[in-house]
């Protein structure tokens, strides 16, 4: 007896799944109907849960195992140019062997949904998380998300579609998941109603664009420098038009399945007086919370600060939010070798974005948790502690500093 | 598997079809062979196909902004990506059509690579590919013998000792690529048992050539065929000799036209004669002097090529196809 996604979840249910059992779910429930997969871990497991849907019968997909990474994203690229929902997603250098499908797939206007399964970048191997894997498609005109919990993989999976697939928008999403700490933890997630997603989430109609012997089209013929600086300036306005998406899609979400932030953005954990701001992504959010529940317990104004999409940045919400503090301490589990500072990416695109702001706090980079390694609180203790330290010199003495790293 | 389209076999070149899928917009060169393939594959295929291009000269003499020469929908694919792309658009069709979120109808699905993006680089995707059973699908290999678009480099698929921008013969080393020409076709056939059809072909036979495509459309599955396609600018030669050229390279037994279906090889046109000995092989020397990028080869070069060509016929196990010979016990 075969059961199906719909008799599965006809009414709302909790379940004790792993980040990437949630996305699993979440292609289910949103009738993807092209899902490539190839094995790298960490992401790989939300390949073996949908498989294991498929042969179940619980969805109906086509679900194609590739022989690369490379053809892993052009199949799904090119399923999308017919008008079929997509889903694809890799790790580490697997991400980075799908390179050329993953950058035309956005210059295309494909609304694939990725997952990424943060993992560090050989070489030396190494299975556990590190961001630089995700952030290198930062400029290429994919849509880029850190989730921080299962619920939050399932929730932005499903948004995923609704802002990728908007007409107005038209452009790749990848949805960043920190290997092991979100792909292979268990928490209980709100599984939605099928009813509710169905109503919540559009089909997806590609009009005038779809490739099909009724519309006979010609994709990506050669441009050159006679257009294309203009069809640039078309993918520039697409990334600009999906900040209203986001946040009309996000009131949606909230509308529909009754949770979600006050903000699609970003996610602010005791900031409003604070002196102290910690920024940083993924599950990181989840000892820094801790962190500055205890630093408050003894008196000390620290808050934190998580960037959820990484693209669009949220540049007018994270100016608010940090010009009213004294100093920023970013915390960077991605490196940019010879990078201003020395320092990360997100400390880069954080440092520029205050830099034109009347109020500017003092702003000092943290590379941290490489590889997997563990970021505790007494690390973020130590990161606030130095951090103090530049306010009450009134001068940051040095802006990059690598924690927890034996030297 | 989605069912297929009743494309009947053509008998005779007064029947082949009017419509035209492929016209004016493109850039190709005078006496391009591949833009007759284009034409000839759209013709056989119909209206009712989307066709897809990897990088390359089909792509980018063919399909300039503003003046695409398909009347078909077409869409451009990355380089090594023939495989992928047409696998993902037959996914997407038959992955909505069963779901009912598009109309059911069976639709031609056609891949086309060069040389450089099927021999060489897609090769592996293309093999992908070949595995998938339940989708219709072509890969097209038009093989002009040299990454053509990008100045006339050597791949995989150039000949013994050409010319070439990456091979060209010097002070020290006259023949700069010491690569045999890959066998591509048997190579997939051989290798993909459950492909019911892979075929050579040539532009110069117009008449087999649309018949094949038609024959590998309507036989379900995904198939290959590989055509050998004569290129003024990168073989050297006065463009008005690209049809005699694509005849001579069948007539010298360089190429061999043959169908596989469901495993049963039969040759086509002059190597069939040639095969059954009604034929004598023409010299390789007359289709090679034609020639400007073997313009430096001595005698001896030549005898090299052709003691080589006659191996192919005279020792293979099965002759210009598989490049194996059986030991006696």
């Amino acid at each position: 007896m075969t059961t199906t996604i719909e008799q599965m979840f006809q009414t709302s249910s909790e379940e004790l799944i792993s980040g990437s059992e949630a996305i699993a779910l979440a292609c289910a429930l949103a009738d993807v109907d092209v899902i490539t997969a190839y094995p790298i871990r960490p992401y790989d497991t939300v390949m073996q849960y949908v498989s294991k849907l498929k042969a179940d019968g619980a969805f109906d997909c086509d679900f194609i195992v590739a022989e690369s990474e490379h053809t892993q994203f052009e199949i799904v690229k090119h399923a999308s140019s017919v008008g079929a929902r997509t889903f694809s997603g890799s790790s580490g250098v697997g991400w980075f062997y799908a390179f050329e499908a993953i950058t035309v797939t956005a210059g295309l206007r494909m609304p694939v949904v990725a997952m990424v399964g943060n993992r560090a970048l050989d070489d030396p191997g190494a299975f556990g998380v590190e961001h630089n894997d995700a952030l290198a498609v930062r400029d290429l005109g994919w849509m880029l998300y850190w989730v921080a919990t299962a619920q939050e993989a399932l929730d932005m999976a499903l948004l995923a579609w609704r802002i990728a697939e908007d007409p107005e928008v038209l452009l790749p999403f990848a949805l960043s998941c920190d290997g092991s700490f979100l792909t292979h933890s268990q928490a209980i997630v709100q599984v939605p109603a099928i009813e509710q997603v169905k109503r919540f989430l559009p089909p997806y109609d590609r009009g005038k664009l779809q490739l099909h012997p009724d519309n006979p089209i010609t994709v990506a013929p050669q441009v050159n420098e006679d257009w294309l600086m203009e069809i640039r300036r078309q993918s520039d306005a697409a990334m600009r038009r999906s900040v209203g998406i986001i946040k009309k899609a996000y009131e949606e979400f909230k509308q529909e399945f009754g949770r979600g932030d006050p903000s699609p953005f970003i996610d602010e954990f005791m900031t409003e007086d604070a002196e102290i701001i910690i920024v940083g992504m993924g599950t990181l959010a989840l000892p820094a919370r801790v962190a500055v529940r205890r630093l408050r317990e003894e008196g000390k104004k620290v808050g934190f600060l998580r960037v959820k999409f990484f693209r669009p940045f949220a540049t007018d919400e994270i100016r608010e939010a940090l010009s009213k503090c004294k100093a920023v301490c970013v915390i960077d589990r991605d490196y940019s070798y010879g990078s201003p500072s020395f320092g990360g990416v997100l400390f880069s695109e954080l440092r520029a974005t205050m830099y034109n702001q009347e109020n500017r706090p003092w702003m000092l980079n943290f590379i941290a948790g490489l590889g997997g390694r563990e970021i505790r609180v007494r690390e973020i203790n130590e990161i606030v502690d130095t951090t103090q330290k530049a306010i009450d010199d009134g001068k940051v003495e040095q802006e990059t500093t690598w924690i927890g790293v034996r030297e | 598997m989605t069912t297929v389209q009743e494309l009947p076999q053509i008998r005779g070149v007064k029947n082949i079809p009017l419509i035209e899928g492929f016209t004016s917009g493109h850039r190709t060169c005078q006496g391009c062979e591949s833009a007759l393939v284009m034409r000839l594959m759209i013709k056989a295929a119909g209206p009712r196909t989307i066709v897809l291009g990897s990088t390359g000269c089909m792509y980018v003499a063919n399909t300039t902004y503003y003046s695409t020469p398909w009347v078909v929908p077409w869409m451009h694919t990355q380089l090594g990506s023939s495989g992928s792309a047409a696998t993902g658009t037959a996914a997407g069709l038959a992955s909505m059509m069963r779901k009912g979120k598009m109309t059911k109808e069976p639709i031609n699905v056609i891949a086309f690579c060069g040389d450089g993006g099927g021999a060489d680089m897609g090769l592996s995707a293309i093999s992908a590919a070949l595995q998938h059973d339940e989708y219709n699908l072509l890969i097209l290999m038009y093989d002009n013998e040299s990454y053509a678009n990008t100045d006339i480099q050597v791949s995989g698929s150039t000949p013994w000792g050409a010319n070439t921008t990456f091979s060209p013969p010097g002070k020290l080393h006259r023949i700069m690529n010491r690569r045999w020409k890959k066998n591509t076709a048997p190579m997939l056939a051989v290798g993909h048992p459950n492909v019911r059809y892979v075929a050579t072909a040539d532009g110069s036979y117009g008449l087999d050539f649309t018949n094949k495509i038609r024959r590998a459309l309507t036989i379900g599955g995904p198939t290959f065929i590989h055509s050998i396609d004569p290129c003024p600018k990168g073989w050297d030669f006065d463009p008005k000799y690209s049809h005699e050229l694509g005849m001579l390279v069948v007539e010298t037994g360089l190429w061999v036209q043959y169908e596989i279906i469901d495993g049963e090889l039969t040759l086509n046109g002059p190597s069939r004669a040639i095969a059954r000995g009604i034929r004598k092989r023409k010299p390789v020397r007359e289709y090679l002097e034609r020639q400007g990028r073997f313009a430096h080869m001595t005698d001896e070069d030549l005898k090299v090529f052709q003691d080589r060509v006659d191996e192919s016929w005279e020792k293979w196990w099965m002759p210009g196809v598989i490049p194996i010979t059986q030991k006696d016990e």
